[in-house]
């Protein structure tokens, strides 16, 4: 059996169709009070590029396509870790009322620029 | 034998990855399960990561030579650029949230980019509609980079004035029309096999500089006021880029991730965009700033200072208060303060909520983000639909460094730039304090006709400090009677 698979023509449009119906469904109701976060979320997954930057990279055979591939998978590295982050920290500050877990504070606030 | 376990291995890693990046974000739609959806992306993100690392078994035969030091260049930056990301994702404060997610976007735009250069540099793409693809994933890869860098410079305050000029918009569109045109002649040429006019690795550079400058020139003239909106737009345009990637690499999960974010991404756009009454394409293609420098006439009536004291006394003795933050509660970092002030007001048997506009702050949903870091539960904060209509009959409107979302000319208004926006009817309250450093006008530069209305009374001051002599004024009262 072989498990290498190729997505070209009509099953690649599938995917494509497939997936952006779900991605449209998954968002459509979802309430204002997570649209920061929400985009901060869809953000961090399309850091799935660094799965690409490492094919990509691996892949790489000359001097050029080296260098195009460190900053691929150095660019998508930090996609992927700091969409993360902020959006763990912008979402571990949701509560209700009822809970009394205090919130753990997890850094200090650096001084703010005049508006 | 082991190259066929390879492609299981990885298949079933990205199968499970894209499964869990849907349910991911399907958690991430209701605050209550929100927190566990990011860690379920996080965990398909992982696998996704690690199990991929096993193309080091079926890299190329050209690239085998290559490998050892590939393997160190990619362990480097995977390293490198997470570091620094995940510190500096750590620790910006909350109201530099904006910038921190345009700049995340511009990181994945380029990677995009990035790859589709590498896969374009190298010839390796097969067939026609994988080199219009890594085409088209480059360019819009690019432009999602460099946008989302002048996005994110505004935000920030590097860049303080849009940029405009006369003839922009056919600058703009010969711009792009020129990388479009070297597109199609790289595609021509490889298809062909004939002799180019240049050699390819120059016609790509010209195409990705191209690509870059678009982004730069589309984003330099949009105002800051838009910038969520804009964002938005390269978010879901990375989503795109890393999709085509997807097919040109042939790697079923950035197909269906890439593909999953530019859907969701859309939509959200266009959320925001109804939210702030703005249409897309009057976002990219219109100058708001323009509109609002037009002489306005003179506004009846004046503002009422009154003392902190007097207004934090008043509201203590009120049946309910709605309290209205914006942006300015931000900056002078009073959510906790605030809080502090509100719980008072609760012990003293007053009925708080929050009113929160969609686009309150600087991106929508970041109010409820700086007021959920304060601690204020989150079923005190109600949206725009859902308390507008009680505003009527509550006793205190408490207006916090917020300005354009309660101006009634967007009620009345039709010469006003933000008529027809929804606001939020502070005016029908029976009395209105306004929290403000000073005279002046909102970030959008309009004169704000509620401040001069007669039940209106505007608190001059620093909103923290402000807010301390509230808390001070509440307590003395409770000292006074004990």
């Amino acid at each position: 059996m072989n498990f290498q698979i190729a997505l070209t023509g009509f099953a690649a449009l599938y995917i494509f169709m497939l997936a952006a119906f779900g991605g449209w469904v998954i968002i459509g109701n979802v309430p204002a009070i997570l649209h920061t976060p929400l985009m901060s979320g869809s953000n961090f997954v399309h850091g799935i590029v660094v799965v690409g930057g490492l094919y990509a990279l691996l892949n790489a055979s000359t001097v050029t396509e080296q260098t195009i591939g460190f900053f691929a998978v150095l660019m998508g590295a930090g996609n992927v870790a700091g969409g993360y982050a902020v959006t763990d920290r912008m979402l571990a500050m949701f509560k209700t009322s009822g809970s009394h877990a205090p919130h753990k504070r997890t850094h200090k606030k650096p001084a703010l620029k005049k508006v | 034998m082991f190259t066929n376990l390879t492609h299981l291995i990885t298949g079933a890693a990205d199968l499970a990855a894209a499964f869990l990046f849907m349910y991911g974000l399907k958690r991430m739609s209701s605050p209550v399960s929100a927190p566990s959806g990011i860690r379920v992306a996080g965990f398909g993100m992982l696998v996704a990561i690690l199990a991929n690392f096993l193309a080091v078994f079926t890299v190329d035969p050209a690239a085998k030579p290559h490998l050892p030091v590939n393997i160190i260049l990619a362990v480097v930056a995977l390293l490198l650029g997470a570091s620094v990301a995940w510190f500096k994702g750590r620790t910006v404060a909350m109201t530099e949230m904006p910038q921190m997610v345009a700049i995340y976007n511009g990181l994945g735009g380029g990677a995009a980019g990035a790859i589709a250069a590498v896969e374009l540099y190298g010839n390796k793409t097969h067939g026609a509609t994988q080199l219009l693809l890594a085409l088209l994933g480059g360019l819009i890869g690019a432009v999602s980079l460099s946008g989302s860098v002048i996005a994110w410079a505004k935000l920030d305050e590097v860049l303080k004035k849009p940029l405009r000029f006369p003839g922009q918009r056919y600058l703009n569109a010969a711009v792009l029309f020129a990388a479009l045109v070297v597109a199609g002649y790289i595609v021509f040429t490889l298809q062909q096999g004939g002799a180019a006019l240049l050699p390819m690795a120059t016609l790509l550079s010209i195409f990705f500089g191209l690509t870059l400058l678009v982004g730069i020139l589309v984003t330099l003239p949009i105002g800051g006021a838009d910038m969520p909106v804009v964002i938005s737009i390269y978010n879901a345009a990375t989503g795109l880029a890393v999709g085509f990637d997807g097919y040109v690499i042939q790697d079923p999960a950035l197909m269906i991730a890439g593909m999953v974010v530019g859907a969701a991404g859309t939509l959200l756009t266009l959320l925001m965009a109804k939210a702030m009454n703005r249409s897309v394409s009057n976002v990219l293609f219109s100058n708001f700033g323009e509109i609002s420098k037009k002489k306005r006439g003179k506004m009846k009536g004046s503002e009422k200072p009154v003392e902190a004291s007097d207004a934090g006394i008043f509201m203590r003795y009120a049946a309910s208060v709605i309290i209205i933050p914006g942006y300015g509660l931000a900056v002078a970092q009073a959510q906790e303060k605030l809080y502090e002030f509100v719980k008072l007001l609760q012990a003293a048997g007053v009925k708080v909520r929050f009113a929160v506009h969609p686009v309150a702050g600087r991106m929508p949903g970041q109010m409820d983000v700086l007021l959920a870091e304060a601690g204020v539960p989150y079923d005190l904060i109600f949206q725009l639909d859902d308390i507008n209509g009680d505003f009527a009959n509550t006793d205190v409107a408490l207006v916090i460094g917020a300005n354009d979302v309660v101006n009634p000319a967007a009620r009345t208004d039709k010469s006003s730039p933000i008529y027809g926006m929804p606001i939020l009817n502070a005016d029908k309250a029976k009395k209105v304090y306004v929290v403000k450093r000073g005279q002046g006008k909102g970030y959008s530069g309009i004169e704000n006709e509620l401040f001069y209305e007669d039940n209106c009374f505007m608190v001059y001051g620093d909103a923290q400090a402000v807010l301390v002599k509230m808390i001070e004024s509440v307590r003395g009262l409770g000292a006074a009677a004990a």
